[in-house]
């Protein structure tokens, strides 16, 4: 295949970035979007050019360190598809595609591809955890979930944490992120004891982050490489409006 | 050297309360004036970091990707063993315990084994307790399956998820002592070495990947949680930036490495596709389970695989295993897909490839039984290969997975080096020469929520509060001095060829000498290569930019150069270790059917290597292995 590549260059936070075309020849169907930059990188390096940075770890769609816009989609045209999982066959002979960095008030770049993701840390670190210190845990059994209660909160907890949602949505909001913690935690009886706090934080947290707010727009599910259901934005909602009701936000205390 | 493994006396059983008994305690009021260094969160890193942070201490955690989230266990899938006997199968610690070590060939220390079956149950209960969200029975308790190695069903999973929801577990734990102030996290900061003070590792010197600012980190004691070092073979099912700097660097200022041949090959990868490919995945070994393997009888068949009929396919490891079948384990069903396509009856591009077919099973249990089992490994085939396992039986590899060996700890998980604590994958402790599914999930948080705590305490104790070096030591600024220099000297070379041709070059030649089979000529082979591939290294790498930003080329061109050493040492250790065990397969001991034959008079021993400076054979330390508890048997699984 032929492809037209146009990647976004930045050399650092300050400069100001511009797009660059690189042709692409010879492309092996069976590449992956990221073999396909390693391919140009090597070819950059030989030529004394500086190769194109950008996240990357697992390349199994797991651990959410990659990810850009691909021709204006988060990770690219396939639908539940991480960016290291998205193979050229999506792609026709001839194709010009253009990736970008993640785009977000939140995310500052970096370099290139390459964006500042740790406000999502910051979000978990306001409280998205049980708080349970190490070998306090009664036996695994004593407490039975219902399977379907474990199921839900598995598909919430499957989250990577890649910031594709965040992108793809006009206002910049992490809510789908956020909701996925919460509903995560709350649907489980362990996450009861801090389900208030847990909402009041997170969500003051999300919003000093500089994240915007969330008008439904749907376009955070429609990118989720994991396919995480928009649905649990409505519970967070819920568990926030009770929260608020009930209690204010205080700061985290040891156990 | 003494290698003394300070395993506590008494009965296996009571080893590990008595000790815990007997280590001293840190006075509460005094745990903040420690100050602990880990390197890593993965499961071993990121469950001692939150551990030690509730404990008190100080604590500094260090990762290479841009979250502690993103640490490499998060890719494991399948499952976490642990003795609950749930089942009511018969399970317990002791077999649990007696599994691993004959798992593990007889080349693991059982003391250490004995602990970790131990609070193997603990683990389950602290990741319910934070709410990892395992599989359930209908009846609202946990679910298990079956896993290699074991006739219990003791693994705990969610999903095919496993290792991701254990981590975000202990990621949230970290998390929370982040918010306290009780941890700093450092991501995105590499470490390039460790410092040793007197004999005392007491700190370590890291790289700022953003700004490329280097920097010192002084503790009372250093943890390495750093993970495994598959990717010396280019090729793995690990992540990307999977490396041996952190071990290597420590290798090289002391401690002894352990045991580096010992490294586990997985049957059911996708094979590699071409050239330009970056990265194995692996296949859930599930599918075995119902696949059914085989290749053509003819070589050279170049026929599409429905156009082969039953008499012209030879399912090898039903015809060579009538007893395991398709489900031999890891290490001999690996070797015997090697074998076929050394032969030329491999299948798929290039020819390294086996036909692992579920058509015979879509017969008999009809496809809606295959589609909820194995539907989701079908679409990842699929999105990876382009061919629809529905039409077409997949084609699988084995591929490099796992390594057992590491940097040599005591049964505190102390290295040598005093003070320099190594946990997970990093070290070499539990799984001898072959590691069973589903039990380096356990390993890794076994040593950090239930190990280190106990044991870094009664380290501490003979640490003087407040004694640490401050960051102006001359130690600190020669080992600034020395990564300085090392990135500069990376930089400037200037060469034609870029790091990873090097690396793939070291990979063809781990991979063809010191892969699956391993023979004398061939590691010699290899001893010889190795060297001459560093030369060049050196002389003609090429890598771009500079050392004051976010340098990818950099980062992984530091990782190659210690790949480049570290191969050296494995083929080494792989050469005179003169037998076959577990995945360490020497061509020239195998009995008549093909297994690895043991030579327990002589190699009964961990071979834990001392670093004795560049260009000069390493030194071997021997630490025996007393079986006092399962008795030395040929391992069978016919
Ligand atoms: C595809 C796959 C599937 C698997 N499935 C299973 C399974 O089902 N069950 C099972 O029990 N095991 C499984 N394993 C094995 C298991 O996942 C690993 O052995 C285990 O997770 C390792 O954990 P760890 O904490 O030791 O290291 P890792 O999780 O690899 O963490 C290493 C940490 O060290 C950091 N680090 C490394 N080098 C440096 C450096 N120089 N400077 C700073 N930081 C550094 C990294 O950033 C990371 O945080 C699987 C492995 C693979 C590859
Ligand atoms: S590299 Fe890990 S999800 Fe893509």
């Amino acid at each position: 295949m032929k492809l037209t590549l146009k990647i976004w260059r930045q050399e650092s936070p300050e400069d100001k970035g511009r797009l660059v075309s690189y042709e692409m020849d010879g492309v092996a169907e069976d590449t992956s979007f990221l073999e396909l930059l390693d391919i140009l990188n090597q070819r950059l390096i030989k030529k004394g050019e500086h190769p194109v940075t950008f996240d990357h770890d697992c390349r199994e769609g797991i651990c959410g360190s990659c990810g850009f816009m691909i021709s204006g989609i988060a990770h690219g045209p396939q639908k539940l598809t991480t960016t290291c999982q998205l193979f050229m066959r999506q792609f026709k002979d001839g194709d010009t595609i253009v990736a970008e960095p993640f785009r977000s008030r939140a995310f500052p770049v970096i370099k290139d591809l390459v964006v500042d993701r740790s406000a999502l840390d910051k979000i978990v670190q306001a409280g998205g955890f049980i708080s349970a210190r190490t070998g306090s845990g009664p036996d695994g059994n004593a407490i039975p979930i219902s399977k379907e209660k474990a199921d839900r909160s598995m598909d919430a907890a499957a989250c990577i944490g890649c910031g594709a949602c965040v992108a793809a949505c006009p206002n910049g909001s992490a809510m789908l992120f956020t909701a996925a913690k919460i509903s995560h935690l709350g649907l489980l009886p362990q996450g009861q004891p801090e389900r208030k706090q847990r909402a009041l934080r997170m969500v003051a947290k999300m919003q000093e982050l500089g994240f915007g707010a969330c008008s439904n727009h749907g376009e955070c599910e429609a990118v989720c490489p994991k396919g995480i259901s928009i649905d649990f934005i409505a519970r967070l909602n819920r568990d926030y409006m009770v929260a608020s009701a009930l209690e204010t936000v205080e700061p985290v205390k040891k156990v | 050297m003494d290698l003394n493994s300070k395993v506590p006396s008494g009965p296996i059983e009571k080893k590990w309360e008595k000790h815990r008994f007997d280590m001293k305690l840190v006075n509460p009021s005094n745990k903040r004036k420690y100050k602990i260094i880990v390197v890593g969160t993965g499961l071993a890193g990121g469950a001692a970091a939150a551990s030690l942070g509730q404990l008190g201490y100080e604590v500094e955690a260090f990762c290479y990707q841009d979250s502690a989230r993103r640490a490499h266990s998060i890719a494991a899938q399948g499952g976490i063993n642990a003795a609950k006997n749930y089942q009511n199968d018969g399970d317990s610690v002791f077999r649990l315990f007696y599994d691993t070590v004959k798992g593990g060939d007889f080349r693991s220390r059982e003391a250490n084994v004995y602990r970790l079956a131990e609070v193997s149950n603990g683990i389950i209960d602290q990741c319910v307790a934070l709410g990892v969200p395992f599989a359930r029975e209908y009846s609202g308790y946990l679910a298990n399956r079956s896993f290699g190695g074991a006739q219990v069903s003791r693994t705990f999973y969610a999903r095919g998820q496993t290792g991701q929801q254990l981590l975000l577990g202990a990621y949230a734990a970290l998390s929370r002592e982040v918010a306290l102030g009780s941890v700093k996290m450092f991501p995105r900061h590499e470490m390039l070495e460790l410092v040793v003070i007197d004999g005392h590792a007491k700190g370590i010197v890291v790289r700022d990947m953003v700004t490329g600012t280097i920097s010192s980190h002084v503790a009372d004691t250093v943890i390495l949680a750093t993970g495994g070092y598959s990717n010396v073979f280019y090729l793995s099912t690990n992540a990307k930036g999977c490396n041996t700097t952190a071990i290597w660097r420590a290798h090289r200022k002391g401690a002894l490495f352990a045991n580096p041949c010992y490294t586990q090959i997985h049957p059911t990868c996708i094979p590699v596709a071409g050239e330009h490919q970056s990265k194995l995945t692996l296949m859930s070994e599930s599918l075995r389970n119902d696949g059914r393997v085989w290749v053509p009888k003819k070589a050279g068949d170049q026929r599409k695989p429905w156009e082969i009929p039953e008499d012209d396919r030879d399912y090898y490891l039903e015809r060579i295993y009538p007893s395991y079948g398709n489900l031999a384990p890891r290490d001999v069903s690996s070797r015997a897909a090697k074998r076929m396509c050394d032969e030329g009856r491999g299948v798929g591009p290039g020819g390294r490839g086996v036909y692992l077919d579920l058509f015979d099973a879509m017969d008999r249990l009809g496809r809606d039984v295959i589609a909820a089992r194995y539907g989701n490994l079908f679409e990842m085939y699929e999105r990876i290969t382009g061919e629809d396992p529905w039409k077409w039986p997949m084609r699988i590899y084995p591929a490099v997975h796992y390594t057992m060996g590491g940097l040599w700890v005591d049964y505190n998980l102390m290295s040598n080096l005093d003070g320099l604590h190594v946990l997970g994958e990093a070290n070499f402790s539990d799984h001898g020469a072959n590691r069973l599914g589903a039990s380096a999930l356990m390993q890794g948080l076994a040593d950090g929520y239930f190990v280190i705590p106990y044991t870094i305490a009664d380290y501490l104790t003979k640490v003087k509060p407040g004694s640490r070096p401050s960051v102006d030591h001359p130690a600190f600024k020669e080992a600034e001095r020395e990564v300085e220099a090392r990135t500069k000297k990376l930089l400037s070379i200037g060469g034609t060829k870029t790091v990873d041709e090097f690396h793939k070059e070291l990979g063809q030649v781990m991979w063809e000498y010191v892969g699956m089979g391993r023979n004398e000529a061939g590691l010699k082979t290899a001893l010889q290569k190795i060297p001459q591939i560093r030369e060049r290294f050196w002389k003609e790498v090429r890598v771009p930019g500079s050392g004051a930003d976010l340098n990818q080329e950099l980062e992984k061109a530091g990782r190659v150069a210690d790949f480049l050493e570290m191969g050296e040492l494995l083929a080494y250790d792989a050469l005179m270790r003169d037998e076959s065990c577990g995945a360490h397969f020497r061509e020239e001991h195998q009995t008549p059917d093909g297994e690895a034959l043991r030579n327990d008079e002589k190699y009964a021993y961990v071979a834990a290597w001392e670093y004795k400076g560049e260009g000069k054979s390493p030194e071997l330390h021997k630490e025996p292995l007393e079986f006092e508890n399962v008795h030395l048997a040929q391992r069978s699984y016919k």
